[in-house]
This record gives C-alpha cells, sequence and structure tokens, in this order.
C-alpha cells in the first residue's frame, strides 16, 4: 500500500483488502480536519469503504483520493473512486437496489449515494469506473 | 525623492483598445516594479494615514459601538494586514483576520455597511496618498493606479465577504443551539426515555433529532424511547424517511421505540413511501405509549389503597 | 488482527479490538462457528464498540456468524454499536435484520440469560 499526503488531498492505493481499512483511515482523518461532526466522520469512512471495496471486488486494482473542497464559502469532502476494471454496462441496473453480479448485496451504489450529497458516476464496459461523490459541512 | 524606474523600451500604457494588449502587458510589467514601491510608502506614511482615517471612520460616524481606543487598535491591525495584502498579493492572512475581527464586532452590534465603509475609506485613504505622491507625473500615476486598483478592490472585497460569512456562520450555531433546546430528551423512569416533538420537522432538525436519540439511549442506557409527535402537523417523504431511518438504528443499538401522536396524514405519508405501519410501533397518544412503554420493561402501576391525606402526623 | 475471544460460562464473548479487515471478519466468522461447538456455547456476544465503520461487507459477515451459530442451537448477539456507525448502516440500508442487538456487553449477557431461561421472560414487542 502506498499513499501519499498532497496538502488538502489523501491518495490510496487499492490494491488489497487490507487497503480498504487504510482509505477510510485516511480518509477519516482529512474530513476531520475540515471540521465535520462524527456523525459525517461514520457517513463519510462508510462510503469511501463500499467504493474502495468495489474497486478490490470488480476491478482488482484502483485508487481513492480524498480531497477537502470548497464552493464559495460552503466546505466539504470529496472522494473519487477510480479503477480499470472492467466497468459497468448497465449503469442503470447498477443504481437500483439489491443489483448484483456476484451475489449478495451487489456494488453498494444505491446506498453509497445516499449517504453522501452529491453521487457522480462514469463508467463503461472495459472502461473503467470513476465514482466521485461529495458531503457538505452544514 | 524616491527613485522611480521606468519599464525600458515601452510606450506608456494609453486607455485605447487597439493597445489593449500592450496596456495589459505594461500594466503587468508596471504592477511587479511599482507595487513594491507604492507599499514602501504606505508603511513609511503608516502613522499619518492611520490616524487620518481613524478621524475619516469617526467623521463618517461609523463604528460607533466601538471605543476610540479600539477603533484604533483594531484599525493599526486591519491597516498592517491591507498593506501586507497588498505586498504579497495574497489574501490568506487578510481572511483569517477580518474573520476573527468579525467574530469579535458582530456581537457588539458592528453592521456589515460599517465594515464595508471603513474599508472603503481606507482605500481612499490610501488612493489619496498615493495621489499626492504622484501627482506631479500623470503617467506614471496611472500606472500606480493600475497597480493598486485591482488589489485594493479585491481587498474590499475578501473582507466584506468574510464579515458575511461569518455573520451567517454565527446565525447558524444559534439556530442549532435553538433546535437542541427545542427537542429535549426526558428520562421519565430507568430506561425509559421521552423525546416530545413539537412544530415542523425540516431536514436540519430531522438529523439533529437522530442524534440526541441514539445519544440518549446511548447515555441513558434506554431499553424504550417513547416518541411523541402529537404536536408535528405534517412531515415529508424525506424526513419520514429519516424518521424510519432513526427507529432502525434506534434497534441497532438495542432499544424500542414507540411512535406516538400519529396523525393521519402523517400515517398516510409513512405508508405512502412504503412504511409497513404494522412493523412499527405506534400508539395512539402519549400516555398510551408510555403506559405501553412500562409494559415492555416490566412495570407495573398499581393504584394502592391509601388516598392521600391533606395533613401529615 | 486476532479478536480476543473469551469464555464466560455458557457464553462465548469476542471483543474486536480495532479496524478488521475482511479477511479478519472472516477468520473471525470461522473461529466462533467452530468454537461454538467446541466448547458447547449456548450463547455468543460480538462485542463491536470499537468499530468505526460497519458497512455491507461487515454487515453481511455479522449476519452470517448470527446464522451459522444458530445453526449450531446458539444464539448471537452484536453490542456496541455506537451510534454514529448504526445511523450510517441505517443510510446504507443494512439493517442487520434477524440479528439480536443490544446497547453493550451488560445488556447482551443479560439478553443471553433472559432467552436461556425461556420465552416467557422475553420481552415482546407489541403489534398494534
Amino acid at each position: 500500500m502506498r499513499f501519499a499526503l498532497i496538502a488538502d488531498e489523501v491518495r490510496v492505493a487499492i490494491d488489497c483488502d487490507a487497503a480498504i481499512v487504510t482509505a477510510r483511515q485516511k480518509g477519516r482523518e482529512l474530513a476531520s480536519q475540515c471540521g465535520f461532526p462524527s456523525t459525517d466522520l461514520a457517513v463519510i469512512a462508510t462510503a469511501i469503504s463500499e467504493l474502495a471495496r468495489n474497486i478490490v471486488r470488480y476491478a482488482v486494482r484502483g485508487e481513492i483520493i480524498v480531497r477537502r473542497v470548497d464552493d464559495n464559502g460552503k466546505r466539504g469532502v470529496e472522494v473519487v473512486a477510480s479503477d480499470d476494471g472492467p466497468g459497468i454496462p448497465d449503469l442503470e441496473m447498477a443504481m437500483q437496489d439489491g443489483y448484483s453480479t456476484s451475489g449478495g448485496l451487489g456494488l453498494g451504489l444505491p446506498g453509497t449515494r445516499r449517504l453522501m450529497d452529491e453521487f457522480e458516476i462514469v463508467s463503461d464496459f472495459g472502461k473503467g469506473t470513476t465514482v466521485t461523490v461529495r458531503r457538505w459541512k452544514r | 525623492m524616491a527613485t522611480r524606474s521606468r519599464p525600458t523600451a515601452q510606450i506608456p500604457a494609453r486607455r485605447n483598445p487597439r493597445a489593449a494588449e500592450d496596456s495589459a502587458e505594461a500594466t503587468r510589467e508596471g504592477s511587479e516594479v511599482l507595487l513594491p514601491e507604492l507599499v514602501a510608502h504606505l508603511r513609511k506614511s503608516r502613522a499619518q494615514l492611520r490616524e487620518e482615517w481613524a478621524r475619516r471612520i469617526t467623521d463618517a460616524g461609523l463604528l460607533t459601538a466601538m471605543t476610540p481606543e479600539e477603533i484604533f487598535s483594531e484599525a493599526t491591525s486591519v491597516y498592517d494586514n491591507y498593506v501586507e495584502a497588498l505586498e504579497t498579493g495574497s489574501v490568506e492572512m487578510l481572511e483569517n483576520y477580518a474573520r476573527s475581527l468579525s467574530e469579535r464586532i458582530i456581537p457588539r452590534g458592528v453592521e456589515t455597511d460599517e465594515v464595508l465603509g471603513i474599508v472603503l475609506l481606507l482605500r481612499d485613504v490610501l488612493a489619496r496618498s498615493l495621489f499626492e505622491k504622484y501627482q506631479s507625473d500623470f503617467d506614471l500615476l496611472n500606472r500606480v493606479l493600475d497597480a493598486y486598483e485591482p488589489a485594493a478592490n479585491r481587498i474590499a472585497n475578501t473582507v466584506g465577504v468574510s464579515f458575511v460569512q461569518e455573520r451567517e456562520r454565527i446565525i447558524r450555531e444559534q439556530q442549532e443551539a435553538i433546535r437542541e433546546l427545542s427537542t429535549p430528551v426526558l428520562q421519565v423512569r430507568e430506561r425509559l426515555l421521552i423525546l416530545p416533538i413539537i412544530g415542523v420537522i425540516d431536514p436540519q432538525r430531522a438529523r439533529q433529532l437522530t442524534e440526541q436519540l441514539l445519544r440518549g439511549i446511548r447515555t441513558n442506557r434506554a431499553k424504550v424511547v417513547v416518541l411523541d409527535i402529537t404536536g408535528v402537523p405534517y412531515i415529508d417523504s424525506p424526513v419520514a424517511n429519516h424518521l424510519v431511518q432513526t427507529v432502525e438504528a434506534a434497534r441497532l443499538l438495542g432499544a424500542i421505540v414507540i411512535v406516538t401522536g400519529l396523525s393521519p396524514e402523517i400515517a398516510q405519508t409513512l405508508v405512502n413511501i412504503g412504511v409497513d405501519l404494522g412493523k412499527m410501533n405506534t400508539v395512539g397518544d402519549l400516555q398510551g405509549g408510555i403506559e405501553e412503554a412500562e409494559r415492555l420493561l416490566g412495570y407495573k402501576v398499581v393504584l394502592t389503597q391509601e388516598q392521600p391525606t391533606a395533613q401529615s402526623t | 488482527m486476532q479478536v480476543p475471544i473469551l469464555k464466560q460460562g455458557a457464553y462465548l464473548i469476542a471483543t474486536v479490538q480495532s479496524a478488521l479487515t475482511d479477511d479478519d471478519l472472516k477468520q473471525l466468522r470461522d473461529t466462533l462457528v467452530v468454537q461454538v461447538s467446541k466448547v458447547r456455547a449456548r450463547g455468543v456476544i460480538v462485542d463491536v464498540t470499537a468499530l468505526d465503520v460497519i458497512d455491507s461487507f461487515a454487515t453481511r459477515t455479522l449476519r452470517d456468524v448470527a446464522h451459522m451459530i444458530r445453526l449450531r442451537g446458539a444464539e448471537t448477539v452484536i453490542v456496541g454499536i455506537q451510534p454514529e456507525v448504526a445511523f450510517s448502516m441505517v443510510k446504507l440500508g443494512l439493517t442487520l435484520e434477524g440479528v439480536s442487538t443490544s446497547l453493550d456487553l451488560e445488556e447482551g449477557l443479560a439478553y443471553l440469560d433472559r432467552k436461556g431461561k425461556g420465552p416467557e421472560h422475553e420481552v415482546r414487542t407489541h403489534r398494534r
């Protein structure tokens, strides 16, 4: 596992099981520095965990970036989970609760979307996946 | 007399659209050379300009909530931060100062127009000083102002915005405090909590409710929580969803939530979002809810034979 | 990362100390299942107070633990879920349905004791 600290940003390479824990711990630390209350920290860490797990399960390798964001005084945290995996051919299906190709609770994408304020996903068959989520401080 | 260097091989800037590019180029070059110079001038004349500014503030009837000593002290800090911002081009320090200043003066009743007023006055005082110094050379004066104006405007903007943001932050904090006060968590018996909610529940209040409920369960080691929403006229779907999630989260902490005072409208909202009311613990009114809670906890309320007497022996 | 498992009377108590990787969780599940049979435990308590995140995989594994242990005739109680964690789980849509949960170790033990005594001592939820 390698990670680099670039000011208000944390990058964690996701290439094994243990990296999931590292990603959410580092992400949590950064969010904590932003001043998020403990409830939000748990929510953000859980979202990172879900996204990182998807990478390990379906793409084998990828990266999680957690960074501070500022939108005209509104402060928050952004998590970008990207991988060069097989991609998701049918995004609409994947965003439905209960969808899964490998059994179990599926990609957890709808759940992750519920956890965060903003959710964007770019993915296509053979082209990898990038999920970007944001949560703002109230 | 201060030495000044002219950018060589450059036609002095003219306000001419054709030469706009040249003008911008000259402005940039000029700024690089002139800015340090005018900063030096402003530093040198610090005492005199600061005094003039303080006088102008009083004349304009601003900052009446503060004493002359306070105004002087803050004026010094603002002046120094202002000049520093001009010099470094970075408004970060100024932002921080503006915020801390706002934190101090907002409770004193200083208003936005006053803050903007004094910053603009300082801008004027400094500009006049530059006019005076460079008046003999119109071209140079133009270039000095080209260097000064954008920076000064940015500073005024920064201070104004910081002040307003600080104000908004304080208002949010107060709202939060009010919300907390309006959602009490009452422990009536061991292991039994009551949360009476009155009024409309907006998303923020809903979130706070959840936090207080869950935290209350932990702190009081409650096994049953009666959530009374008799005083809530209606809730929208997102808040209803949130309520259901709160009840589920409470279960993960080993507690049962009984919702009482469900109006027909709210019951309908819950049904609409797909809640099986049969699965949810609901009781008509608060009293019924408390009785149910006591029953669940194994209490039995028995009326004894003795009646209370007026006098004691 | 080993999770310490203690035997207390007829119960096994597994106390999670820190963040668990997916492999750790699987190992815990398998160990508990084996131990329950080995010591003929009647109940298992999994104390997750130290977990700051319980995501879909952890939830699934805990459900598996409870299910597999029930097949061996014992009852599982998950205790110590933090308020923030509970909220995140619920928001994510994970409810640990069918798994007993209690506030902490003390409550968990009390619950197992009550359950052990028979159905008439159980706290029942009232349906309207």
